[in-house]
C-alpha cells in the first residue's frame, strides 16, 4: 500500500468513525427546526449554521453522510453478489447461458445508467415515507448496477474454466456446483473485492444525482444529494460559505475511494 | 480479391448488427410495454377517485382505458401502433409522445454532439501532451484534475453551469472529459510502449510522425469503441444538466416524466435513447473493425 493509499484509508476510517458516533456528536436531531433562526451563520450552538428551515447543518451533514456512506457499500455488496453469481456462472458454464447473460449485459450497458434508474423509479410510487425512499433508492442501485462487473467477472471465469487445476478437479468427479463454489469463486475473489470498491463511489454519486433531482432520498431524511440541493440558491452560499462543506466532503470521500482501489497488479 | 472478401465480411457484420438491433428494439418495446402494463396504478384515472362519478361511469372509463384487453391483444395493439410510429400519448403533457420526441431529440443531440466534441478534443490533447513529455508533475496534476472532476456529481456541475451561465454543452463536456481522459491516456500510453514504437524512436523519427503513423493506428479501434460508449455517458449526463439548466431536451423530458409517473412517456423515451445508443455503438464497432482490417 502506497503512502497516498494509506492516507486515503485513514481519512475514510475517520469519517466512518464520525458517522457511527453521529448520535453522540450532533447538537440537535436532524429534523428539528429552529424556526427563529433560518439560514443562520456559524455559531456556538450551530457550528455549520442552519438551513432555510432552521435545521442544524452539522446534524444534517453527519446523518446525511451516515445514510450515503452506509447504504452505498450495502448497494455495492448487493450488485457485486449479483454480478459474481451471474458472471462466474456464465463464464464457467459458457454456451447459450453465457451468450444470453452477455447479451442482456450489453443491452443494459448501452442504456445510460440514469435513464434506466429514472424509468424504474417512475414505475414505483413516489409519495413514500423517507425511510422507504432510502431503501428504494439503494435497492434500485444494487439491483441494477451489476452490468459492468458481470463482463469483467465473466471474462475472468472463462480464463479459470480452461485452467489445468479445474480439468484435474473435473476429471476427479467434482460436480459443477462444487467446482463453481470451491474452485472458480475463490480464484475470482480479488476481482469481486475490486468490483465492490469500484461500485461504492459510483453509487454515492448516483444517489447524489437522484436526490438532487427529487427522485432519491426524500426530505426530511438527509443525504448528500439532499444537502447539495441547497446549492441551487447561490445567495445563501455566499452568506454562509460553510454550506460548501457537504460538497467538499463528498469530493474527498469519492477521491479517497478512488485512491484506495486495489491496483491492477494486485487484482491479477 | 482480399479487398472483396473484406467488404463481404463487413457487409455480413453490418447485416448481423442490423438484425440484432431490430431484435433488441422489438424486445425492448415488449419489455417497455410489459413495464407500463404491470406498473402500479396502470389505467387508473384521477377522476375515478371523484365520488361524484357513478359505478357505471367508472366502469365505462375503465373500458375506455382498454383494461379489459387480454395481454396478447395489448401487446399486439402496442406493437401495431409502434410500427405506425405511434408511441402513444403522454399522460401528463397530453400530447403525442412522437411529437415530443421530434421536438426534444434534436436539442439533446445538438448539446451531446458539441459536448462530446469538446470533451474528446480536451482529453486527446491532454493525453497526447502527457505522452510526449512523460513529466511526472504534468501526469500527477492532470490525473488529480480529472479525479476532481470525476468526483463531482453531474447535477452539481449543472448547478455550477447555471451560476456561471455556461452553455449546456460545456457542462456535458465537463462531465464526460474525466471519464474519457483516463481511457484515452491509458490506451495511448499502452500503444506508445509497444516495441515497434521504441524501434521507431531509436531510429530517430520525429515524435509527431511516431504519434500519427505508429501510436494512433494501434489505439484507433479501441478509441472508436470508446467513442460509442461516450455517447451513453453524455446522454446520461444530459438528464440532470437539462433538468437543472432548464433546457428543453430529452433529459428534461425524462425527468419530468419520472416526476409525474408518466409511464408511456418515460418508457418510450428510454426505448428511443437505447436504440440511439445501440446504433452509435454498432457504428463505432463497425468503424473499428473496418480500420483494423485496413491496417492488417
Amino acid at each position: 500500500m502506497s503512502p497516498l493509499q494509506k492516507a486515503a484509508a485513514i481519512v475514510l476510517c475517520t469519517i466512518f468513525v464520525l458517522i457511527v458516533l453521529a448520535t453522540m456528536l450532533v447538537p440537535a436531531p436532524y429534523a428539528r427546526q429552529f424556526r427563529d433562526m433560518p439560514n443562520a451563520g456559524p455559531s456556538k450552538g450551530h457550528l455549520l449554521g442552519t438551513d432555510a428551515l432552521g435545521r442544524d447543518s452539522l446534524s444534517r451533514l453527519l446523518y446525511g453522510t451516515r445514510v450515503s456512506l452506509l447504504l452505498a457499500p450495502a448497494a455495492a455488496l448487493l450488485s457485486t453478489v449479483i454480478a459474481a453469481l451471474l458472471g462466474s456462472a456464465a463464464g464457467f458454464l459458457g454456451g447459450w447461458f453465457e451468450r444470453i447473460v452477455l447479451a442482456v449485459t450489453d443491452l443494459s450497458l448501452a442504456l445510460p445508467w440514469l435513464f434506466l434508474l429514472l424509468t424504474v423509479r417512475a414505475m414505483l410510487p413516489l409519495d413514500v415515507p423517507p425511510m422507504v425512499s432510502v431503501i428504494i433508492a439503494f435497492l434500485m442501485m444494487g439491483l441494477l448496477g451489476w452490468q459492468a462487473s458481470v463482463r469483467v467477472i465473466c471474462a475472468a471465469a472463462r480464463g479459470v474454466r480452461d485452467s489445468d487445476f479445474l480439468l484435474l478437479a473435473r476429471s476427479s468427479g467434482c460436480r459443477p456446483a462444487r467446482l463453481l463454489l470451491r474452485h472458480v469463486a475463490p480464484n475470482l475473489r480479488p476481482l469481486f473485492y475490486a468490483q465492490f470498491w469500484i461500485s461504492i463511489p459510483l453509487f454515492i454519486l448516483t444517489e447524489a444525482n437522484l436526490s438532487i433531482l427529487g427522485l432519491g432520498v426524500m426530505e426530511p431524511m438527509p443525504s448528500w444529494g439532499n444537502l447539495l440541493r441547497g446549492f441551487e440558491d447561490l445567495s445563501t452560499l455566499s452568506a454562509n460559505p460553510l454550506r460548501l462543506v457537504p460538497l467538499i466532503l463528498l469530493v474527498i470521500v469519492v477521491m479517497c475511494f478512488q485512491l484506495v482501489l486495489p491496483s491492477q497488479e494486485v487484482i491479477q | 480479391m482480399i479487398e472483396n472478401a473484406r467488404a463481404a465480411k463487413l457487409i455480413r457484420l453490418l447485416l448481423r448488427r442490423l438484425l440484432v438491433l431490430i431484435c433488441l428494439g422489438l424486445g425492448g418495446a415488449l419489455l417497455g410495454a410489459t413495464m407500463v402494463r404491470f406498473a402500479p396504478g396502470y389505467g387508473v384515472e384521477e377522476r375515478e377517485l371523484d365520488p361524484r362519478w357513478s359505478a357505471q361511469s367508472v366502469e365505462a372509463m375503465r373500458r375506455q382505458q382498454a383494461l379489459h384487453e387480454g395481454l396478447t391483444s395489448y401487446y399486439f395493439h402496442y406493437l401495431a401502433a409502434l410500427a405506425d410510429g405511434d408511441f402513444g400519448e403522454s399522460d401528463s403533457l397530453k400530447r403525442p409522445v412522437q411529437e415530443l420526441l421530434r421536438q426534444r431529440l434534436p436539442v439533446t443531440g445538438n448539446s451531446v454532439v458539441r459536448g462530446l466534441g469538446v470533451a474528446w478534443l480536451a482529453a486527446a490533447l491532454l493525453a497526447s501532451l502527457g505522452l510526449a513529455s512523460r513529466d511526472w508533475i504534468y501526469e500527477a496534476s492532470s490525473t488529480a484534475f480529472s479525479s476532481l472532476l470525476l468526483s463531482l456529481p453531474s447535477a452539481v456541475v449543472a448547478m455550477l453551469a447555471v451560476h456561471l451561465r455556461a452553455p449546456i454543452f460545456c457542462a456535458i463536456s465537463v462531465v464526460v472529459f474525466p471519464r474519457l481522459y483516463r481511457y484515452v491516456r491509458s490506451l495511448l500510453v499502452r500503444s506508445y510502449d509497444q516495441p515497434h514504437v521504441l524501434a521507431a524512436r531509436a531510429r530517430g523519427l520525429r515524435s509527431g510522425a511516431i504519434f500519427w503513423r505508429h501510436v494512433l493506428p494501434v489505439a484507433a479501434p479501441l478509441l472508436l469503441a470508446l467513442l460509442g460508449v461516450s455517447f451513453a455517458i453524455a446522454f446520461g449526463a444530459a438528464i440532470p444538466i437539462e433538468a437543472l439548466c432548464d433546457s428543453p431536451g430529452l433529459g428534461q423530458l425524462a425527468w419530468q416524466a419520472a416526476l409525474s409517473r408518466d409511464l408511456p412517456l418515460i418508457v418510450n423515451v428510454t426505448l428511443v435513447v437505447c436504440l440511439v445508443m445501440l446504433a452509435a455503438n454498432s457504428v463505432a464497432d463497425l468503424a473499428g473493425r473496418a480500420f483494423e482490417w485496413r491496417t492488417e
